[in-house]
């Protein structure tokens, strides 16, 4: 007795057919994901804005969870320590990512007048990586902090609309 | 296509204090890095730039990233200086543009 085997259809016939169509479907997975972008990808996009400055830890404070069930969705905020004054305030708040096709996250660009140096925002991770905050400051110094990210389910690559 | 944008300011503060502005504003984002299900490329469609003028000064300006999510949203601050009125703007791909503006009264 054979109770596994449907007619027409062996054990045999379906590895062969599987095997037929892995190469197709393997090739396809490499066309459609693009390249991601690499820590040396985050770390020359943190050099554009940054030049040849050195970017000290301290200040900036990336509030992010750790854990993100949907990487479509992932609200962070970034506060930098600053009074804000006219000769010493926050120029611009730079957000990086690690993984996702392109480094770049947000840039905003502040002054005294906004009185708090704060950013709230959602974004987009396409997987578990660190994310980093960099604040440029009116003295020409720059300051950063980042934070590790775990995504459950990645944003950008997972679906596929009609 | 008009985008629909909610914007939240406090109607009345005192002045020189330190006021929270909300927004959001309605739109795909789509990052460019998808593809359709026939394999063809998703061309990007996103919004690139979001500035906030007081009373025509600018009190703050951002450049957006694929890496945003669908529907942007941003809280940012700004100090209550007088009444008058906030110009919210946004600009991004394929000629999007999109303008809205708020009131605000100042003791």
């Amino acid at each position: 007795m054979r109770p596994f085997q449907v007619r027409g259809l062996t054990r045999r016939g379906v590895l062969r057919a599987g095997l037929a169509a892995l190469p197709a479907g393997a090739a396809l997975t490499l066309i459609v994901r693009p390249a991601d972008a690499t820590p040396e990808a985050m770390r020359e996009a943190i050099k554009r804005v940054v030049g040849e400055a050195a970017i000290k830890r301290g200040r900036v404070k990336l509030d992010i969870p750790p854990l993100s069930e949907n990487g479509n969705s992932v609200s962070c905020t970034v506060t930098v320590a600053s009074p804000m004054t006219a000769a010493d305030h926050v120029k611009a708040i730079h957000l990086f990512n690690e993984k996702n096709p392109q480094p770049n996250v947000i840039s905003l660009y502040l002054g005294p007048r906004a009185g708090l140096a704060r950013i709230d925002t959602r974004i987009r991770l396409s997987d578990t990586q660190t994310v980093t905050a960099i604040a440029e400051l009116s003295d020409g110094s720059f300051w950063s902090d980042s934070a590790n990210v775990i995504v459950t389910l990645g944003a950008c690559l997972e679906d596929n609309p009609t | 296509m008009t985008a629909q944008a909610l914007i939240h300011v406090p109607k009345k503060a005192k002045r020189g204090e330190v006021i929270e502005v909300r927004t959001m504003i309605s739109h795909v984002m789509e990052s460019g890095f998808r593809r359709s299900q026939s394999g063809e490329p998703i061309p990007r469609n996103i919004i690139t730039n979001f500035s906030c003028t007081y009373d025509g000064v600018e009190v703050c300006r951002v450049v957006l990233y694929p890496a945003m999510t669908a529907n942007p949203f941003l809280i940012f601050r700004t100090i209550a200086t007088a009444s008058g009125k906030l110009v919210f703007n946004w600009t991004g791909d394929n000629g999007f543009s999109a303008e809205e503006s708020a009131t605000i009264e100042v003791e």
